[in-house]
């Protein structure tokens, strides 16, 4: 991995604002953005946003800030999310569908259905998770792009 | 079917996309969880309508990253001024029915629309 961080094509980072849910969804419709306007493939953009949206909503609901961090190397592309917040008691429950901490609120949202952690899983090729209580979390995914050309591919 | 069609089918009025009434619609997917909208979306998003009784904005956010051809709102619901801008902006037709979810999918089925997926794994 150190050897393809090196190849860093791009990388930038965008600030999410915990308890903010009239922009929820804004940095993963950039992201989606910049992966489409790089000639991305549909299927890999669309895991990407997917998975960038799950983790988007995850800060606003659960923490107080955050940041959602794209990198794109030649061969994958990276997402890193970071947030200060309550933190997740029990990483392993929280990943199981169907479990969910979500307020009222949250539901009324039409989420906190317990699926959004199984979904950045299911739409991703790795998935690190880590958590500490009364801190914050700290996702990271990744996407591999197979040999697919994009604007960043050229050496 | 063309979203004029859903439009005559549903007494659907137009909320935004006027112009975009000879779209293609084959498929449809009904949910009032974003959550099953983002995990089980699938297939043609440009195809596809999303019939949803959710009105505000994270609703097109997550219809954008299907690329959904279009949205219909049932139970009468309308939508916020600011899911109504982010449609405009993201080029999502909007419609709205005064029928209940379960007979806009119902008379949708029955002119041909196709469920855009059918079921799930393990479920």
């Amino acid at each position: 991995m150190a050897e393809a961080e090196e190849r860093l094509r791009f990388n930038e980072m965008f600030h999410i604002e915990g308890g903010n849910f009239i922009n929820a969804g804004a940095i993963s419709s950039r992201v989606k953005k910049i992966l489409k306007e790089a000639g991305f493939p549909g299927k890999i953009i669309r895991r990407t946003s997917i998975a960038a949206f799950e983790a988007e909503m995850n800060v606003i609901c659960y923490a107080n800030h955050g940041n959602l961090s794209l990198l794109i190397t030649p061969s994958f592309l990276k997402v890193v999310v970071k947030d200060e917040g309550i933190g997740i008691p029990d990483v392993n429950l929280a990943m199981s569908e169907g479990y969910s901490t979500a307020s009222e609120k949250i539901r009324e949202l039409g989420f906190g259905a317990g699926m959004g952690l199984a979904n950045i899983k299911k739409n991703t090729d790795e998935m690190i998770l880590t958590s500490k209580l009364g801190e914050g979390t700290h996702l990271e995914f990744i996407i591999y792009l197979d040999g697919q050309e994009t604007q960043f591919s050229s050496e | 079917m063309t979203l004029k069609e859903i439009k005559d089918i549903l007494s659907a009025e137009v909320i935004s996309g006027d112009h975009d009434l000879e779209k293609e619609i084959k498929y449809g997917f009904a949910a009032d969880l974003l959550s099953d909208v983002l995990a089980l979306g699938r297939g043609s998003g440009v195809l596809t309508l999303l019939i949803t009784g959710i009105t505000h904005p994270q609703v097109i956010y997550a219809s954008n990253i299907f690329d959904l051809g279009a949205i219909i709102f049932v139970r009468g619901k309308r939508p916020a001024e600011a899911t109504l801008q982010l449609a405009i902006e993201n080029q999502i037709p909007l419609l709205a029915t005064p029928y209940i979810m379960f007979e806009t999918c119902g008379l949708l089925y029955q002119h041909g629309l196709k469920p855009s997926i059918m079921r799930v794994k393990n479920g």
